[in-house]
């Protein structure tokens, strides 16, 4: 640790004003602060002393993660030694782990050089300080791809996302949409058939190597296929520890729940927002019981949280403190609707098995006109009270 | 030619661009653009519209009361536009199909209207003429750019022809595909966006405050 600060010293002058590096300072600033609390005091006007600051939010988040990361390495592995008939292979833990980590890893390398990239050209560039937010978007970004999703295509999609989705509108925290979700729905329209489909979710299925008469399709696809056939066969059990194909991160709930209590405990995510997701999507499950026009409205209603990227879509994605709402009332309403809005998707529209993405993103969209509302609603009600006390 | 008549001319296809400068004629420019030519008929019919409506105007704008201006100049550039009409139905009935709508349309276009209210009934024919042809260019020439990529990236063609070797395609054991998102209209709304983003970084006196 000395001997980092004791380095970080002693090339500070080169990177400060008229220093031979001035103009890399950003960069200079952003690596030490993330090695060190930043020793900068707040002098001015009311501030609460904390030792948080956004890098050490995100890095809450990144560990919340972790456990949906480990486990969709893990399925990774599981899926595609299913997939290949190697039996021996998928019964060992290990050798699962390690065949997804092995996957995994480009993907990731791949989203945060091109991510990181472009957020420190841009801040150079600028004379901005390097925003720490592409920490988290850019391990959400493999999280929510399909493993055999090329490569190229992450790094085109992510540079889309953090150029078009973030820096356009002003970098960290001014950003309308999802940076992540953003990466996902470029892929999902461009080169859509390498993110749907059934062959995707699995390694090694697309160039074919699976046995004769494997099917990779998640639990959606087939319920927007054959209802009768997944629900007679449904194994809940393993949709809810999450060892079926999907994107990587998505499928176990167990793992994303760990998740949630994490970020519930340190108060990162807002729990309004959680919750209502869920509730939203529980009640519209609910809604489509009672109406039973067909075999899939008639489902379970819980059996929605625990499918497709809804869990996932729900703790990581709909809490985003930058793109949900700022009020509570408007936390509660944005969450509601985005469970709401993915439910009825995947029941309604036989075009998309899911619909946790794009409900998020208009959801994203709608967030400050709901915030405008509610802040309206409440300036009205103290007129009104105004006018009573005179 | 002065040095007026050469700002008329040049002026809409750099710092007065009605696409990219004055946000106008959007619409069409975001519908007809997924392909190379029908973008450029579509800019040639343009320009052909601007630049007689804005010369028969001018040279009708002392004799037409104002009260019913709007009508008369309807009627002129509604005809024109059949003409135009017309002429693509007879020699390119492909790109007239393809266009469909978007040719009736032109009538509608917010440019040949503005030029016409905003140029053609204050100025004499003859410069009225140019600014009517520098505007459709302008209009054009964004159309032409917007359509290169579109068509490049989204279908790997220009003008109908490959240009993007087949051995390089996923299903050719290549690693390339195209992209679908540049034939749907929002991705031509995006590189509008980013070719406004990239003159305005180069003229800086357009930047808003």
């Amino acid at each position: 640790m000395k001997a980092i600060r004791n380095l970080l010293d002693k090339l500070r002058p080169t990177f400060s004003e008229g220093g031979k590096l001035s103009k890399l300072h950003s960069t200079f600033d952003a690596f030490e602060t993330f090695l060190f609390v930043p020793n900068t005091v707040t002098r001015k006007g009311a501030h609460i002393r904390d030792c948080n600051d956004i890098k050490r939010v995100m890095i809450v988040v990144v560990v919340a993660l972790l456990p949906a990361l480990l486990f969709g390495m893990y399925n990774v592995g599981l899926q595609h030694f299913r997939a290949v008939g190697d039996a021996v292979a998928a019964a060992s833990v290990w050798s699962c782990f390690w065949f997804g980590f092995l996957r995994m890893l480009p993907m990731i390398v791949v989203s945060y050089v091109v991510g990181l990239g472009i957020e420190f050209a841009a801040a150079q560039i600028r004379g901005h300080e390097v925003n720490e937010g592409f920490l988290v978007s850019g391990l959400l970004i493999p999280m929510i791809m399909p493993i055999d999703v090329p490569l190229w295509m992450v790094a085109v999609a992510t540079a889309f996302a953090v150029i078009i989705g973030k820096e356009v509108f002003g970098g960290t925290g001014m950003n309308i949409f999802n940076p992540a979700l953003l990466a996902r729905a470029f892929v999902f329209f461009a080169y859509t058939p390498y993110i749907s489909g059934e062959d995707v979710w699995t390694a090694g299925l697309l160039a074919g190597e699976g046995i004769d008469g494997y099917s990779g399709a998640t639990p959606l696809t087939q319920l927007s296929e054959n209802v009768h056939e997944t629900l007679a066969h449904a194994d809940v059990q393993s949709w809810f520890l999450g060892t079926i194909p999907g994107s990587i991160g998505e499928t176990s709930t167990v793992a994303i729940l760990i998740g949630a209590v994490i970020l519930l405990w340190t108060g990162v995510a807002s729990w309004r927002t959680m919750l209502s997701v869920f509730v939203g999507g529980y009640l519209m499950g609910l809604l489509f019981n009672l109406i039973g026009a067909n075999e899939y409205m008639t489902m379970p209603a819980w059996y929605h949280l625990i499918l497709g990227g809804f869990a996932f879509g729900a703790v990581f994605m709909a809490t985003d403190p930058v793109t949900s709402a700022q009020t509570n009332v408007g936390k509660c309403i944005v969450g509601f609707l985005i469970g709401a809005l993915a439910v009825m998707i995947r029941v309604v529209n036989p075009g998309y098995p899911e619909g946790m993405m794009l409900a998020i993103l208009f959801m994203n969209a709608l967030a400050p006109l709901v915030d405008h509302y509610v802040v309206q609603a409440n300036i009205n009600r103290r007129n009104k009270r105004l006018k009573l006390a005179k | 030619m002065n040095s007026k008549n050469m700002k008329y001319l040049f002026g809409p296809l750099n710092k007065n661009n009605p696409v990219i400068v004055q946000i106008l004629g959007i619409c069409s420019a975001l519908a007809v653009t997924a392909q190379l030519k029908p973008a450029f008929v579509m800019a040639m019919s343009v320009t052909v519209v601007t630049a007689f409506s804005n010369l028969i105007m001018s040279a009708l704008r002392k004799g037409i009361p104002d009260r019913i201006r709007i009508i008369v100049q309807l009627v002129v550039i509604a005809a024109l536009v059949i003409l135009v009409d017309q002429v693509l139905k007879a020699y390119v009935y492909d790109v007239s199909k393809q266009l469909s709508v978007y040719v009736g349309l032109i009538i509608t276009n917010c440019i040949i209207m503005g030029r016409v209210e905003a140029f053609a009934l204050g100025n004499k024919p003859w410069p009225s003429f140019l600014d009517g042809i520098g505007n459709g260019l302008g209009y054009g020439m964004i159309l032409i750019v917007v359509a290169f990529f579109r068509e490049l990236l989204g279908n790997g063609t220009l003008w109908g022809v490959s240009v993007i070797p087949a051995s390089w395609y996923i299903q050719n054991g290549g690693f390339y595909a195209n992209n679908g998102l540049m034939l749907l209209p929002p991705m031509a709304l995006i590189l509008v966006g980013l070719i406004i983003w990239i003159h305005r970084s180069r003229n800086k006196d357009l930047i808003e405050k």
